[in-house]
This record gives structure tokens, sequence and C-alpha cells, in this order.
């Protein structure tokens, strides 16, 4: 009874809530219009990876590649070292990955949990930082890295990951403030130190907001250009960004095998999206709160 | 008696907060040592390099102001580039807001199949730039594209998109308001936390569509509205992946961005204090332009509804 009274209180308040003055009708119309745009692009690069190229030059144009062939997505792999590269990417993803979570955190609590005087002004430094374009530091970075013999190798693309980011230092900093004064008050009376806090009530609270965290630096890793770009110049040490840019340089002709590549480059990511599609949404939520 | 005790117990006072401080301190290390590193000193050497030519090797030569003269008055490659990507900021940035605005009013409706259209419309965001520039690239395809295909069935003959010089910067906005979904996500989590009451309160008044809509909806997420347009500022002025890859700044450099020859000037043509003396202009411009924001907007930007 209590229940079915509940459910129908539910539906009449999913009746009312509606965007202002939209009609359903209209609004279905408009978001299949929407919806069929945005997957145009989408569709054409499956099928086009899945076509023959004589399909693909063809006037009319060929709609769906019949019969579709997967001989392009062999030789993407044969063109351009691709499997190495995914390798590759993935060792710098994910050690910038433990390295910006833990620094992050770190910083993150400092700015949060210690109520010692730098906390705020060090905070608006860190937030005003995120204003500056990274064109604007690339050159004495390079430098830096350069004076250091770090060029071509991957430690200029993964280090500075272990000194925090001011985003994310900014995303883990408010959900940080979320958790009750208390509990590090409580754990202070039991005579816990500062690390021991962080590590074992705040850390383990924070868990999704740490996943988030790891869940962009490995995609920010994954799509990385410029940086990549500017440090690396041997073949073998190449990112899946620059593997693919490579069809756009040396190997232009190769359409299909472009194609493939994009895909193969994609599908890692959308997968990732849709297994923590949750994480993802609830961190870039966040992102747009302003504190 | 007493005497000894207060300053006992201030000086324990003043360790607790001497041992904050330190843990305080310690903590924020990471964050610090990258700031100091990655951030103050490139910023502050920037502009050291900015007043030299320095070309990787050799030494840095002091030649004062040369580079901002030369930059300013001789160079019109330079005027080109900020003309370029003046253009792309200016029709990009409000066409993204829209369009997230749009996309996000409609995903707050009930309508069925909801999560579905938010998954569609924000996929495209977390593309790599490079493989978004590969689809589109074929996208735009001037004989194999599928957009001239699709105006061809209507009997248009589509341009050369990324060949024309009037076509090519549109087809680059298009693109970048397509990757746009992260704002729309903002935007909808605004729109979800605008209270039902305001609006029923607006029927009770009679209120009509646009007034409900500008008086209640917009208010409730102007913080998010004025966060679109800081980011999508800052990040229109560092445009450079597409560039680089779909039309290497063509035709005829009308696709050369500001990133994209600061980029040239200093890893191609190896010409570093030039090109700091553009990263200098570029911070200049990007840091007047977001406080012109700030100060013309944040006022008018309305956090009551946390």
């Amino acid at each position: 009874m209590y229940l079915s009274v509940r459910r129908s209180a539910a539906i009449v308040q999913r009746a009312r809530h509606r965007a202002p003055g939209i009609r359903p009708v209209s609004v279905e119309l408009c978001l299949a219009v929407f919806a069929a745009t945005f997957s145009i692009p989408f569709f054409w690069l499956v099928t086009s990876s899945l076509k023959t190229y004589p399909q693909m030059i063809a006037y009319p144009i060929v709609w769906i590649p019949s019969p579709p062939i997967l001989d392009h997505y062999v030789q993407t792999f044969q063109i351009v070292p691709f499997a190495r590269y995914i390798g590759n990417t993935m060792i710098i993803a994910l050690m910038t990955v433990v390295g910006a979570v833990f620094s992050n955190a770190l910083t993150a609590y400092s700015l949060s949990r210690i109520n010692w005087p730098l906390a705020k002004p060090l905070f608006a430094l860190l937030l005003s930082t995120m204003m500056i374009p990274f064109p604007v530091l690339m050159i004495p970075q390079f430098l830096i890295f350069r004076n250091l013999g770090w060029l071509d190798t991957y430690l200029p693309l993964v280090v500075p990951a272990y000194f925090g980011y001011a985003f994310y230092t900014f995303l883990l900093r408010q959900f940080f403030l979320t958790i009750p004064v208390e509990l590090s008050d409580a754990a202070r009376m039991d005579g816990a130190g500062e690390f021991r806090i962080f590590w074992n009530v705040i850390a383990p609270l924070a868990k999704p907001a740490l996943a988030t965290i790891a869940l962009f630096q490995f995609i920010g890793a994954w799509e990385s250009f410029l940086p990549p770009l500017i440090y690396i110049s041997s073949k073998d040490l190449y990112t899946v960004s620059l593997g693919l840019a490579m069809f756009r340089g040396e190997f232009t002709s190769e359409v299909g095998p472009m194609m493939a590549g994009s895909t193969v480059m994609i599908m890692p990511i959308v997968i990732l999206f849709f297994l923590t599609q949750r994480t993802f949404i609830k961190g870039i939520t966040l992102t747009g709160i302003k504190g | 008696m007493p005497d000894v005790l207060a300053r006992l117990s201030a000086s324990h006072f003043g360790r607790r907060r001497l041992t904050t401080f330190i843990s305080g301190l310690l903590f924020a290390a990471p964050g610090i040592v990258g700031f100091l590193a990655f951030v103050a000193y490139p910023i502050v050497a920037s502009l050291y390099y900015s007043f030299t030519s320095y070309a990787i090797v050799g030494r840095y030569r002091w030649v004062g102001l040369e580079n901002y003269v030369t930059l300013l008055t001789l160079d019109p490659e330079f005027w080109n580039v900020l003309g370029n990507t003046t253009y792309f900021v200016a029709l990009s940035v409000p066409l993204h807001i829209v369009v997230a605005l749009l996309l996000a009013l409609l995903l707050n409706s009930r309508v069925p199949g909801i999560s579905v259209y938010r998954t569609l419309f924000y996929l495209p965001s977390v593309v790599p730039p490079v493989a978004t520039a590969m689809l589109w690239l074929q996208v735009y395809h001037p004989t194999n594209g599928i957009l001239n295909a699709i105006l061809d069935v209507f009997g248009i003959v589509g341009p050369n998109w990324l060949g024309d010089r009037a076509w090519a910067k549109p087809a680059l906005v298009v693109m970048s308001v397509w990757a746009g979904g992260a704002l729309m996500l903002i935007l909808l989590a605004g729109l979800q936390d605008v209270p039902q009451d305001l609006y029923d309160a607006a029927d009770v008044d009679g209120a009509g569509w646009w007034p409900r809509f500008w008086n209640v909806t917009i208010p409730f997420v102007s913080p998010q509205l004025l966060f679109g347009l800081v980011t999508g500022l800052i990040g229109g002025f560092q445009y450079f992946t597409q560039v680089y890859v779909m039309t290497g700044g063509g035709p005829a450099r009308a696709t050369a961005v500001y990133a994209f020859y600061l980029w040239e000037n200093a890893f191609q043509f190896l010409k570093m204090g030039y090109a700091s003396a553009m990263a200098w202009i570029l911070l200049v411009i990007v840091a007047v332009c977001t406080a012109l924001v700030f100060g013309t907007l944040s006022r008018r930007v309305y956090y009551g509804g946390r």
C-alpha cells in the first residue's frame, strides 16, 4: 500500500517535471534529429573502415559496405606498428594514472582538510593556473626536459603527472570538502597522524573521486597529442596519437587503414566510457560546480 | 606559577600550529613543486626568452623588444593567425554553448530513451582529437565524403570543405561543436537542480515559455554558462591538434591558428625567442578575455541554487 502510494506520487512528479514548455512530441522529434546528426560521423567512420577501396571512392556513394571486409584492420597493424604504439601508450597512461592519483590526492588533502594558513591562497593560485594555455608553458618546459637529457624518452610525458594538475586537485578538493570534519577530528583524538587519517579515513571514502581522476587521466594520456609530438622523435616510441597521425603524413592514400586505425583508437575509450558511465558523468558534472 | 602554565600552553599551542603547518606543506608538496617547476618558472622563463633571439642551439642573445615589434608590425602571418583564431573562438564558443544548452534542455524532459540520447551526445567528446580529425576528414571529403553525398541527394553540389578558404574554418567550428558534450552534461546537472516550485509559481503567474526560460532556467544555470564561456575561450585559443592533422594550416593559411603558428615558430623554424613572445601575447590575450568575462558577467551570475 505504502509502496504504491509512493509510486503514484513519483509518477505524478514525473509528469510534472518537464523542460519549460516544450511538448514531449516535439522534444522527441528534436532529439531524434540531433541524434541522427551526431551519429553520422560515427556511422561513416565504421562503414568506411569496412569498405573495399573501389566502394570507398564510388559514385554514387556506397552507403553500406557490401560485403563488409576486415582487410583494413589487418593492414592498419601492418602499415604502422599499431600494436606497439598501443602498448607504448598503455605504459605511459598507466604510469601517469598512478602519479596523478597520488599527487593530486595529497595536494587536495592539504588544501581541504588541513587547517593551515596557506591552504586558501595556495588553492586560489592553483585554480588560476587552470587558465594558462599549454602553448604558453610549452617552450620552457621543453627546454627544461632537454637540459635534463630527457628528450625522446617518456619522462617528459610521465613525470609532470607526479606533481599535481590543478584541475584534478580542484575536483578532489571539492570532494574532500564534502566529508564531515568530525571524522578527521575523531581520528585525531585517537592519536592518528595526518598521513594515517589521509590513508585510512579519507582516501577510502574518496574512492569514487579517485577513480574519476584515474579515468580522466587515462583518457587524457591516451588522447594526448601535442606533448608526444614535441618530445618523441623515435618511431619505436610513438604513441597511438602519433601513429595515427602518420596516416596524414606518410600514408595519406591509405584511407581504409586510416579509418580502421581511428576505430581502433576510439574503441578502448568508448568501451571504457560504457563500463564507467556513472563515474564519468559524475566527474564531468562535478567540474561545473564552482567552490 | 600561572605564568609558567600560560607560557607552556602557549608554546604547546605554537608547536601544534607549527606541526599543522608542516604537514600542510608536506601534503601540498607535489602540487607546490609542480606549480613552481611546470608553471611559475616556465612563465617567467618564457618572458625572458621573449626578449632574446634563441634557436635551441647557441646562446640567448638579448634583443629587447625586437620580437614583439616584429610580430606586431612586420609579420603579416601573426595577424592572419590572430584573425583566424578570433574567428574560430567567436563562432565556436557561442555556438557550442547554445547547442549544449539546447541539448541539455531536451534531455531534461521526461521522454523515453533519455539515457541513450545522453550517451550519444556525450560520446563525441571522448573521441581522441586525432581520431576526430581523421573521421571528419572523411565526412568532409569532397568526393567520397558523406556530407556532400547527403547534399547530393538534395541536388546540391557541396564544396571541398577543408580545401576551400571560405568553408574550412566553419567546417572546423562544426566539428568542435560536435565534440562539446561535456558542457551539455554540466548544464544538464544544473537544470536538474532548478526547483520545480519555481516553474509551478511561474505557471500560476501565467508566464509563457520565454519568461520561464529567461527568468527561471537561465539564472539557475548561469554559473554553468559562465564556466562554459571561460573554458571555451581558453580552449579555443589553444586549438591545435585538428589543424595540425587535418589541414596543416591550409588552404592558403586559412586555418592556421595561433597555437599552430606558435608551434611552427618554436619547433619547425626553431625560433624559440620569437615563439615565446607569441606565448606571452597569448597569455595576455587570454588573461584580458577572462578578466573581461568575469568583470562583466560574474555579478550577474546567480549562485542561489546552492
